[in-house]
């Protein structure tokens, strides 16, 4: 046992940042993935909305953690060394699609069809439609599940410490486990990623009330 | 006689199997005005949404200018604006403002400038009587005013005919007469038009013919005095007696 230091908060520091690193990357690939899933399920196309709800189901309805072992070790086995962080980005990414994906399918049908009829007989192309008049309507309806859900995301990453990778919830185990000093270093954390969803919180108030303000009713 | 502008040859259309269309014949001239009536349910919306595109019909032909309808050509009349619609519930761009409604298919399908756009934009808002309101947001308008934005928008592709799906029925009465204004207007400037209404002082006033729809069928097709005076169906009368 020995004392809690300034290495130690150095050490807290950098899996904090490798925290964000990871939840930015999963932010980054589950817009991805989930944009393109909402698409596919508004979409008048029947089997790509079936593929999307069968994503949605089997993703949502699988934990994270084995998404997260599946790659990793899977990737593994097969000869390519994705390593902890690539994988935990990727299954946490893949994740993270099938639940922005689902939020932003039913925040596009929450705008009336009459938007995309109307904009369809003024000869707008569905490019243009999604773009211009559906996705700025349904934005509003989306953005507080969307904060809700990227939340959780942030908590999430702690799942790819169990691939051992060292972000903040794993740096601060190693650290207990040098020095037992448990109401500190857990208190500290837990304060560390509240400091990291808290912004994300604020944004979405922001963005709200700025939403809001574009069409007074 | 000229080509028609919009012609319809035994349009049928089903919706399950329900056939909310039955083998629909319908010419429209260039500046003619036809006005839909018949009762709820009786197709009149489909019809109009089968010129536009917005239903598919699955047998017979609509033609334009003597040409069929092809949804997936880029050059189609629909994709290219050239038909504009009006609908019952305006579906303004709640997001947009006025003038943004009335600019942004110019800009993007007929790729005018922001400014010429505008220009036409605020003549066309003058000419429905708003063009003070052209920087507010649509949910900030009476419902009258709405539905003549939904006018000014459609017009500003410059549409070689222009249709109505009972474009009064969503608003409150004392804004009825505002729009029929704005629409005797156009129909006097001689713009090609369909209209389904059941404003019948309306429809005795500008329609060169009045079609009379009841389930799926067009019943009885005459020009506005002998319509009224002595409409020939069965069906028509019971619906005029019900209405007038
Ligand atoms: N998308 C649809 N699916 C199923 N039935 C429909 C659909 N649209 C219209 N119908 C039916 O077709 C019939 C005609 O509808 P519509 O053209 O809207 O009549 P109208 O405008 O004359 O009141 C109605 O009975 C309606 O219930
Ligand atoms: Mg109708």
């Amino acid at each position: 046992m020995r004392a809690l230091n300034f290495g130690d908060v150095v050490f807290l520091a950098k899996g904090a940042l490798w925290t964000l690193a990871l939840f930015f990357v999963s932010l980054v690939g589950g817009s991805v993935i989930g944009i393109a899933l909402a698409l596919m399920r508004t979409s008048p196309w029947r089997p790509l909305r079936w593929f999307a709800l069968g994503y949605f189901r089997l993703i949502q309805g699988t934990p994270v953690l084995m998404q997260i072992f599946l790659i990793y070790f899977g990737t593994a086995l097969l000869g390519f060394e994705f390593g902890a962080l690539l994988s935990a980005g990727l299954a946490l990414s893949i994740n993270a699609g099938a639940f922005l994906g689902e939020i932003w399918a039913s925040s596009i049908d929450s705008v009336g069809k009459g938007q995309s009829e109307a904009a369809r007989v003024l000869g707008l192309r569905y490019g243009t439609t999604m773009w211009h008049i559906v996705i700025p309507q349904a934005m509003r309806v989306a953005t507080p599940p969307t904060v809700g859900f990227l939340v959780q995301l942030v908590k999430g990453t702690a799942m790819a410490s169990f691939v051992g990778f060292v972000e903040l919830t794993r740096a601060s185990q190693m650290i207990n486990n040098a020095t037992f000093q448990p109401f500190v270093i857990f208190g500290g954390v837990s304060l560390l990623y509240f400091a990291i969803c808290w912004p994300l919180s604020l944004l979405s108030s922001r963005l709200e009330a700025r939403l809001a303000k574009a069409y007074t009713r | 006689m000229d080509t028609p502008v919009l012609e319809m040859r035994q349009v049928a259309k089903r919706f399950g199997a329900f056939q909310a269309l039955a083998n629909v014949d319908l010419k429209v001239g260039r500046g003619e005005r036809v006005i839909v009536c018949g009762p709820s349910g009786s197709g009149k919306s489909t019809l109009i949404r089968c010129i536009v595109g917005l239903e598919q019909h699955e047998h017979g032909t609509i033609l334009f200018d003597g040409a069929p309808i092809d949804l997936r050509s880029r050059t189609s009349p629909i994709r290219s604006g050239q038909i504009g619609m009006v609908f019952q519930q305006f579906n303004l761009f709640p997001h947009l403002t006025v003038l943004q409604n009335c600019t942004i298919a110019p800009i993007k399908v007929r790729g005018s400038t922001r400014a010429e756009a505008e220009r036409k934009a605020r003549d066309l808002l003058a000419r429905v009587g708003i063009e003070d309101q052209a920087d507010k947001f649509p949910g900030q308008l009476s419902g009258g005013q709405q539905q003549r934005v939904a006018i000014a928008r459609a017009l500003c592709m410059q549409p070689r005919a222009l249709l109505f799906d009972e474009p009064t029925s969503a608003l409150d009465p004392e804004m009825v007469q505002e729009v029929l204004n704005v629409m005797v207007s156009l129909a006097r400037d001689g713009m090609t038009m369909i209209c389904v209404t059941h404003e019948m002082g309306f429809a005795r006033e500008v329609a060169d013919r009045i079609v009379f729809m009841d389930r799926g069928e067009i019943v009885e097709v005459a020009p506005p005095a002998a319509f009224f005076a002595a409409p020939k169906n069965e069906r028509t009368r019971a619906f005029l007696s019900r209405i007038l």
